[in-house]
């Protein structure tokens, strides 16, 4: 039964009758239904800055016939608005004839628990929080000169409507925490910033006082940023720490391996499944059915269940991340990484959590290989030229490495490597694979969505390193 | 069709008295209402189109100096009477700030409405299919010029009232029209991409489809086969499509919120050199047809033409109500942001400028986020070609560049070829000795 027809004028009898009018001659297509209710607490510059609350239902109606896709949204859920999106998705495909397949595969997985987050703690507790966490942060030391900290909670219900009366849904909770701070000393300011998250309540990571480990971390970011030296610029081997630096992965292959890019033969990935990509050792997973993770969906944007897909197994290219759509005109199957924003959006194969497994090597072994590289241990963001394979990322905290050994920190510097080449340079896979604290956010074709990333340490042969030290 | 002013403040009146009648000393309300229409192609076959529909309302209510917001596209009554609600108890929750107000009413916009921001065509699809279709038939006429990754136009309409209890109530129609062409080149394994775009508020001003065709297919093609550099100090002329990523680090670093909390590497340098002598930056809302151009900020306030930067000196801050109170400077209507922000022309041509120096490296694509507002540091992936004695010689790629934002903006020479594409617009930039990371 749909909940969320239930206080709009559009009976499920009406809505029914116009997608499967609109649709029974496309190949696919489906009604998406979206309720999201979200809320943002933030503190800044010792003051409640602001307390926002919003909800935001809408519909996005899609028709797809060949490689052909029609797309309708609006917030109105009328009969009057679905039938003028359904005379627009008919003008766009008129001259194209498919076969519906409504065989959606069904299931039970539940990665997270059916709450609104929002509501599990209240404003006034969370308020209070906000404060301590200032107050601890500003006690620390006289050099933290500004600290900014946030809840943000959402809760997002979908479900999706296919032609012949199939309903799928899900309701996802999504929270996360965060805190960054500026330090002074001496003329010179740094920030630390840092966060937790993923689809629990908020109570769940602040057990034990574990808001003051998020005030500590990000504190000792910044002061180490306080005693670092200008980067180097050029060529070098590079040691990452385990979790979050995995944006590497996500940038340098993932994007690539995303089944749009490879139908259009656009990614530099396009022939090369069945080929080593990847040094011996390394394997990819992209799952999406890790328990409360920030990546995990019960189904994706289409409904189709999510799983665990191997990406690449031992270095060699096994499978692309397929919607629908891309799986359809590649002759292979979902693997359940279709995903959208939000109703305002088309469905576009996206990223879940995507995690490098472990190897056997440690990192003091890796480190102690260096003659003259970078330690990387955190990063701000990423992006990659899909098509050329260039990525780069800032780090955030970083190291030289001397003489196999690890020395002062350096100024956050940018890397940047070639996607299908970088992964064969990497020499060791570490034995301490760690998941990243849950606060990544991907964008693509102005999308956002969710996702999560994982790795041990690695050490890679040869990447360029954009400091200012000639 | 957008709905009419008077569809959207009777909405905004509506919000206004519900939130007095539940007990706020102030509020505003903006509702906002947004139809665009767009559609894609790639290798000239229809790949998609969307239609957008969007109405929504943002609240602010104040009881005394505390303060709270919602935001709904759901506008059904009951819905609207729970959020409004739910709006007023957290305000009354919400810790007080002092400086929580409205904008003074001596600022509101109360002037004519004669910038031209809305062209009432209406194109058919199939006109924009047309359009775009011929942009990528050129591109592909180019040989090497293998595949797209898509091109498109869209047709944005939008309509929006902003109503506060202190009597302020306004609003206008703004359109855009966007066409883009991103193509893919292919030769000897080496493919690249790249792309053009025009985004106007007029049909007719924008790019012919020829031309954006030819200029995404000649800017794919010269980046085949790119060479790696090894690591140097060297001249740098930034594109004008990157050059003005400069002034967006720049006013974000002048935004009051930015001064106020003293983050920003620009802090303390009001009426101090931060460019060399020859630089003069302006912001102005008041263009006509021009992408930036607006009445009002998003409080109502009238936007001031700003001086930026005259000769050299930092004069003025992008300033909001309530960042402003904290730095004690009024507004200048600047709490969306800048308006049209641009560099003033230089002094040379664009061929004096690649003629500057025997090696000079031409950066036309970065990616990365780039500056640390906080240090100044800067750091990008980039790529681009070399010229050498004045000509282009090869396309570069893989390489980083870094310096620090301070000593850039003393290093920048600017061409006369300035031109008004976008809101925030530089002439061709000549930055002098900064950090090559390469081989």
């Amino acid at each position: 039964m749909s909940n969320l027809l239930k206080n709009t004028s559009l009976s499920i009898n009406a809505a029914d009758k116009i997608i499967s009018d609109t649709l029974h001659k496309c190949d696919d297509g489906e009604l998406y239904l979206e309720d999201t209710k979200f809320e943002t607490v933030t503190l800044d510059d010792n003051k409640i800055k602001s307390s926002d609350y919003s909800t935001d239902t809408g519909y996005g109606f899609r028709a797809v016939t060949d490689d052909v896709i029609a797309y309708s949204h609006s917030n109105e859920i009328s009969e009057e608005s679905l039938k003028k999106s359904s005379e627009n998705l008919k003008s766009t495909l008129k001259s194209k004839s498919g076969t519906y397949n409504s065989n959606i595969k069904k299931t039970n997985q539940k990665f997270y628990k059916d709450i609104d987050p929002i509501e599990t703690k209240s404003l006034n507790s969370k308020i209070e929080l906000l404060n301590l966490m200032n107050d601890y942060s500003r006690s620390k030391d006289s050099s933290v000169k500004q600290v900014s900290a946030s809840f943000i909670g959402e809760k997002k219900s979908i479900e999706i409507l296919r032609s012949g009366g199939e309903l799928l849904q899900d309701t996802r909770p999504l929270v996360r925490i965060n805190i960054s701070m500026m330090v002074e000393k001496d003329g010179r300011k740094e920030t630390g910033v840092f966060g937790v998250g993923g689809r629990q309540s908020y109570d769940e990571y602040l057990k034990d006082d574990s808001w003051k480990k998020l005030c500590d971390e990000a504190f000792r970011i910044a002061t180490t940023n306080l005693k670092s030296k200008p980067s180097p610029a050029g060529e070098m081997k590079v040691v990452l720490g385990p979790g979050w630096p995995a944006i590497l992965i996500h940038e340098a292959i993932g994007h690539g391996l995303e089944g749009d890019f490879n139908r259009k033969k656009t990614s530099a990935f396009h022939n090369l499944v069945g080929q080593r990509v990847a040094s011996q050792g390394v394997t990819i997973i992209d799952d999406g059915t890790l328990d409360n993770r920030r990546g995990s969906l019960n189904i994706d944007d289409e409904g189709t269940p999510t799983e665990k897909t191997v990406l690449i197994e031992n270095g060699i290219l096994k499978n692309f991340m397929q919607d629908r759509l891309n799986a359809r005109l590649m002759n292979t199957k979902s693997t359940g990484n279709g995903r959208r924003e939000n109703y305002k959006h088309i469905v576009l194969p996206r990223m879940r959590n995507t995690i490098m497994l472990n190897g056997n090597h440690t990192q003091e072994e890796m480190i102690s290989s260096v003659n003259k590289g970078i330690f990387a241990v955190s990063f701000g963001g990423g992006q990659v030229d899909i098509t050329s394979g260039k990525f780069v990322f800032n780090c955030t905290e970083a190291y030289e490495i001397i003489d196999g050994k690890i020395g002062a920190p350096l100024k956050g510097a940018t890397l940047i490597g070639d996607g299908p080449s970088s992964l064969k340079e990497v020499l060791m896979v570490g034995n301490d694979m760690m998941l990243d604290p849950g606060i990544g956010t991907c964008g693509k074709a102005g999308q956002g969505v969710p996702v999560g990333v994982g790795q041990p340490s690695l050490l890679i042969n040869n990447m360029t390193v954009g400091g200012t030290q000639l | 069709m957008i709905k009419e002013n008077d569809y959207l403040n009777t909405i905004a009146d509506q919000c206004l008295s519900k939130a007095k009648k539940r007990g706020s000393t102030e509020a505003s309300v903006l509702v906002m209402n947004s139809v665009s229409e767009n559609v894609s192609i790639r290798n000239r076959k229809l790949d998609g189109s969307t239609r957008s529909e969007n109405l929504g309302i943002t609240l602010t209510t104040y009881i005394g100096k505390k303060k709270s917001s919602i935001f709904s596209s759901n506008l059904n009554d009951k819905n609207l009477d729970n959020l409004i609600n739910r709006c007023i108890e957290s305000t009354k929750i919400t810790p007080e700030d002092e400086l929580n107000s409205l904008a003074d009413k001596d600022l509101y916009f109360n002037g004519d409405k004669n910038l031209d921001l809305y062209d009432e065509t209406i194109l058919e699809n199939k006109q924009k299919i047309d359009y775009i279709n011929e942009a990528e038939e050129e591109a592909f006429s180019k040989k090497d010029i293998v595949n797209t990754n898509g091109s498109g136009f869209s047709q944005n309409k939008s309509n929006f009232v902003l109503a506060n209890s202190n009597g302020f109530s306004d609003g206008y129609k703004t359109s855009q029209f966007i066409a883009y062409c991103e193509v893919v080149s292919k030769s000897n394994g080496s493919m690249e991409r790249d792309y053009e775009y025009s985004s106007k508020r007029f049909y007719d001003d924008i790019l012919k489809p020829k031309d954006l065709g030819v200029k995404a297919a000649e800017l794919a093609l010269q980046k085949l086969n790119p060479k790696k550099i090894k690591s140097e100090k060297l001249n740098i002329i930034f594109d004008k499509r990157i050059a003005k990523s400069f002034l967006s680090a720049f006013s974000s670093a002048i935004s009051s919120s930015a001064i106020a909390r003293g983050t920003t590497f620009l802090k303390d340098k009001l009426n101090k050199k931060i460019f060399n002598d020859k630089i003069n930056i302006q912001d102005k809302g008041d263009i006509k047809k021009a992408n930036g151009s607006r009445y009002f900020d998003s409080e109502g306030v009238k936007i001031k033409p700003l001086d930026l930067v005259k000769n050299g000196d930092l004069k003025d801050f992008l300033i909001d109500t309530y960042n402003g109170k904290k730095i004690k400077l009024q507004s200048n209507g600047r709490s969306s942001g800048s308006t049209n922000l641009y560099f003033l022309n230089g002094s040379q041509s664009f061929k004096e400028l690649i003629n500057s120096n025997k090696r000079i490296l031409y950066v036309n694509e970065t990616i990365g986020r780039g500056s640390n507002l906080i240090t100044g540091d800067y750091s990008v992936g980039a790529s681009g070609l070399m010229i050498e004695n004045g000509e282009f010689s090869y396309p570069v790629s893989e390489i980083t560049i870094a310096g620090n934002l301070n000593d850039i903006f003393k290093n920048i020479s600017l061409a006369n070829d300035l031109e008004f594409n976008y809101s925030t617009n530089s002439p061709t930039m000549l930055v002098e000795g900064m950090i090559v990371g390469g081989k």
